[in-house]
């Protein structure tokens, strides 16, 4: 069983878009939405819900007004600046608390609670594609890498027990806690890029993360056009490095019009455009099979 | 006054919107880089940087001489940092989350004080402002300790000097995101018309509104799509505070790096603008404020 993650570093690249055409092409695959704190993949899969399940995760500080003495032992200790004077009493501001702990050991009066702490749902439905793996974080919540290292672990018994050949997950952008999960146990990192300052720098940083969790990784310039001459230094540099480019895509209102009509742009009307994506596809497949990276370049500083 | 330019979704234009607005603020104001997992503000605003400094936070380090074995460090912590297996009390420093909690325990002292690298902050000075950005270590984790850390030097300058902060936050609803705006006066949410954009416009709204901030809305890449947006922002009374059409050559300036208030007159007015709608929400939530 093979592990496919796309990932972008920036936002907003085409990551979603593209993850959906690749579910679309691939069969044999569980697809599974790892941005948990903005999914938008079930918006073109559409899945038809059969299983809702709660998302339990650490816990949460609660002080007892009538067991507290005031003695500010609590402020003294959090590290996370939670506890706050309310007027009658201590309080714990939720939005900050951690979850650590230590108020709860520290008390002297035993006046904290440590409830569990629910911070989202998870589904699993059927889609035209194949089964979906997906969630929603409670806004503001936390716990995001939790939820997906629990979304990945239930995608790849999903795929066991169908016996399907590879998982494709539409990770999260930036490079912190949800991103590293994402790639954990991957085999294939695909990065969505595109020609642009922070597209390029945030590309960079991505690809530094994969090196360092040892993960093979290809690249895709989506909006190629838009920055012609940076879209050629980012190939140029990849390859440079050793990360193949497995398409360069141009800036293209079919994607726009998919998104529209909750499709999957290879669903709509053959376009060069599709023919690219089918034949970055292949070369993505061949790529996943060949296994994590054993020596990894460096990039050219 | 701080302003928090936030969006559930990424890529919508944030650092577009952050570094146009730091552009036309008249006021002395420091433009601000939260996003420190993917920080882009400085390719656009490109400011002299005249310092920069690492940033770390505790972490425990074991003295297996020390030990006991008692475990009650493993017992309270919840991240998984400090485990006792076999005969071994065992650290993993990259899942701690610097709580503190089993310095404070330990009977032996067999903890003492270390040091994670978070990343880096360093800050200068922009064209007509003072900059402050954060970088996350390529490998860490956690955003929000280095993003505290960001926060705690931009209180420092506030005091200091009395100025303006405008925040470029990290996208998304989850605990970075909320971080960042927790503490400022005006919310400025980006989004697009798109399904995409909406639906995570929808939940961005619901992350922050308990927050009670006045919150405004700007509508990039304006045209594409219908009009769902324009709906739910009248039905929820969040006021657009002004809208960036949807062509090729604003994509194109944006791919070259360049900020758009100064792309021409009338962009530059667009922005003016949308300085003149946020000072004018924040008053208004001050003057309410006062009167509450």
């Amino acid at each position: 069983m093979r592990e496919i993650v796309v990932i972008s570093g920036k936002g907003g690249t085409g990551k979603t878009s593209l993850t959906a055409a690749f579910a679309a092409l691939g069969d044999s695959a569980v697809v599974c939405d790892l941005d948990v704190d903005a999914a938008d993949l079930h918006l073109l899969l559409s899945p038809r819900n059969d299983r809702t399940e709660q998302f339990i995760s650490g816990h949460e500080a609660v002080i007892d007004p009538d067991a507290c003495t005031g003695c500010g032992k609590c402020i003294e200790m959090c590290r996370f600046d939670a506890i706050r004077q309310n007027g009658v009493g201590l309080a714990i501001d939720s939005r900050r608390c951690e979850g650590c702990k230590v108020c709860v050991a520290f008390c002297p009066a035993s006046a904290v609670d440590f409830p569990d702490k629910h911070c989202g749902e998870w589904y699993v439905g059927d889609t035209r594609f194949g089964t979906l793996v997906h969630a929603r974080l409670t806004p503001g919540g936390e716990n995001s890498g939790r939820l997906v290292s629990l979304l990945k672990k239930e995608a790849r018994a999903i795929a066991a027990r169908h016996g399907l050949s590879f998982i494709l997950c539409d990770g999260a952008p930036g490079i912190g806690c949800p991103v590293i999960s994402s790639l954990s146990g991957a085999d294939l990192a695909v990065i969505v890029t595109e020609p642009t300052p922070s597209g390029q720098h945030d590309l960079e940083r991505v690809l530094e993360l994969c090196r360092h969790f040892r993960t093979r990784a290809c690249v895709i310039v989506n909006k190629c056009d838009l920055n012609p001459r940076t879209a050629q230094e980012i190939v140029s540099r990849c390859e440079t490095a050793g990360h193949e480019v497995v398409a360069s895509l141009p800036h293209d209102e079919i994607v726009f019009e998919a998104m529209l009509r909750g499709r999957a742009v290879t669903e709509l009307a053959g376009s060069p455009f599709t023919d690219t994506l089918r034949s970055a596809w292949k070369r993505i497949i061949m790529l996943s099979e060949m296994g994590r990276e054993a020596h990894v370049p460096a990039m050219n500083q | 006054m701080i302003v928090s330019v936030a969006s559930g979704k990424g890529g919508t234009g944030k650092t577009t919107v952050s570094a146009s607005l730091a552009w036309v603020w008249e006021r002395p104001a420091v433009a601000v880089d939260l996003d420190v997992e993917e920080p882009n503000l400085h390719l656009f605003l490109r400011p002299d940087i005249s310092w920069r400094k690492g940033a770390s936070m505790e972490i425990p380090v074991a003295d297996p001489a020390k030990c006991t074995l008692c475990r009650k460090c493993s017992e309270l912590c919840q991240f998984k940092a400090v485990s006792v297996m076999g005969k071994k009390l065992l650290v993993f420093p990259e899942m701690c989350h610097g709580c503190g909690g089993c310095l404070a325990i330990c009977p032996e002292g067999a903890l003492s004080s270390g040091r994670r690298k978070l990343g880096v902050v360093e800050g200068g000075r922009t064209k007509n402002g003072q900059f402050l950005s954060g970088r996350l270590r390529v490998g860490e984790a956690m955003s929000p300790p280095l993003m505290r850390e960001v926060k705690f030097l931009l209180d420092a300058m506030l005091e200091s000097s009395g100025t303006d902060a405008i925040l470029d936050c990290p996208p998304g609803v989850s605990c970075p995101a909320v971080n960042a705006v927790m503490d400022s006066d005006v919310i400025v949410l980006v989004t697009e018309p798109t399904p995409f954009g909406f639906n995570d416009f929808v939940l961005a709204v619901e992350a922050f509104a308990p927050l009670g901030k006045p919150m405004g809305v700007v509508i990039n890449r304006a045209g594409l799509g219908d009009s769902t947006l324009h709906r739910y922002c009248a039905d929820k009374s969040i006021p657009v505070l002004c809208e960036i059409p949807y062509n090729r050559s604003i994509a194109e300036e944006y791919a070259a790096g360049n900020v758009l208030a100064a792309m021409n007159p009338w962009l530059e007015g667009l922005f003016a603008e949308l300085r003149d709608n946020v000072i004018r929400m924040a008053r208004a939530a001050g003057a309410e404020a006062a009167h509450a």
